[in-house]
């Protein structure tokens, strides 16, 4: 028979587990979710309404401070909530010694895509 | 007697049974749109790719932007657009309905289901509002 743990059994299971941490990135992915909801809407009705527009009128309206406001927001909020939830997926799909390398290419894309986007927004609107 | 005691030996336990694997179960809408919701948010992501290149394309000019555009409105380009327009609605209703589970409201089992539904009539029923929105417009 093996000894008797001194350890209460609370004691020793309490702190083990996935609760111990990724809380906070299962907020953050939850909060920018929220977020895409009013601003994705937004942007679904602009581009239809400008589905027929030129070059001209496009810029017009990226070059409002509501429109380059309401972009650069979209983008900051998309590229996060998606860099969150490929990183669930890659961990749920991925367990040989690639894993790392995935998930770290795939943060840099999302980073280097939102910061791509946004100085493209804000060339529009300071710059074209 | 310790937990461990109850626990069969290492080599003992790997030759047991392991839980089904996912490809013996008959698809449920349950599981389907689990699935569909991750596979559309990964989509998403590729067409976030066209956003980005769409928002460059009207930085860099009036000749690039009309390259982009052409190439939108080709057949193939159309059919993308589509396919990406419902990822989008079925993104944005099972993730409406994820934050429902969340919150901790919707987990009977009859809700479950008529929540799914829901979301595959509303994505569908929206992906046609915008698309004929879209070739009014």
């Amino acid at each position: 028979m093996a000894a008797k743990p001194i350890r209460s059994s609370v004691g020793r299971a309490a702190g083990l587990g996935s609760a111990r941490e990724g809380v906070a990135q299962w907020w953050a992915e939850r909060a920018f979710a929220v977020a895409l909801i009013p601003l994705t809407l937004w942007l679904a009705v602009s581009l239809i309404k400008h589905s027929g527009s030129d070059h001209a009128s496009v810029i017009a309206w990226l070059r409002s401070p509501w429109a380059t406001l309401l972009v650069v927001l979209l983008l900051i909020s998309l590229f996060s909530h998606l860099a969150l939830g490929l990183r669930v997926i890659i961990e749920d799909y991925i367990h040989s010694g690639a894993k790392f390398a995935v998930l770290l290419v795939a943060r840099f894309l999302c980073f280097s895509l939102c910061i791509a986007g946004i100085l493209a927004t804000l060339r529009i609107a300071m710059i074209a | 007697m310790s937990p461990a005691a109850n626990r069969p030996a290492a080599a003992e336990r790997s030759a047991g049974p392991l839980s089904p694997h996912l490809q013996i179960y008959r698809p449920q809408l349950t599981s389907v749109l689990s699935f569909a919701h991750r596979l559309s948010g990964v989509a998403l992501g590729l067409y976030s790719v066209v956003l980005v290149a769409w928002l460059i394309a009207a930085a860099a000019g009036s000749t690039p932007f009309s390259t982009m555009q052409t190439a939108m409105r080709s057949p193939g380009g159309q059919l993308l657009l589509l396919a990406g327009i419902f990822c989008f609605f079925l993104h944005l209703c099972g993730g409406i309905r994820h934050l429902f589970w969340d919150a901790g409201y919707g987990f009977e089992l009859t809700s479950i289901y008529t929540s799914g539904w829901v979301v595959v009539v509303a994505s569908a029923t929206l992906t046609a509002i915008a698309w004929f929105a879209g070739s009014v417009l």
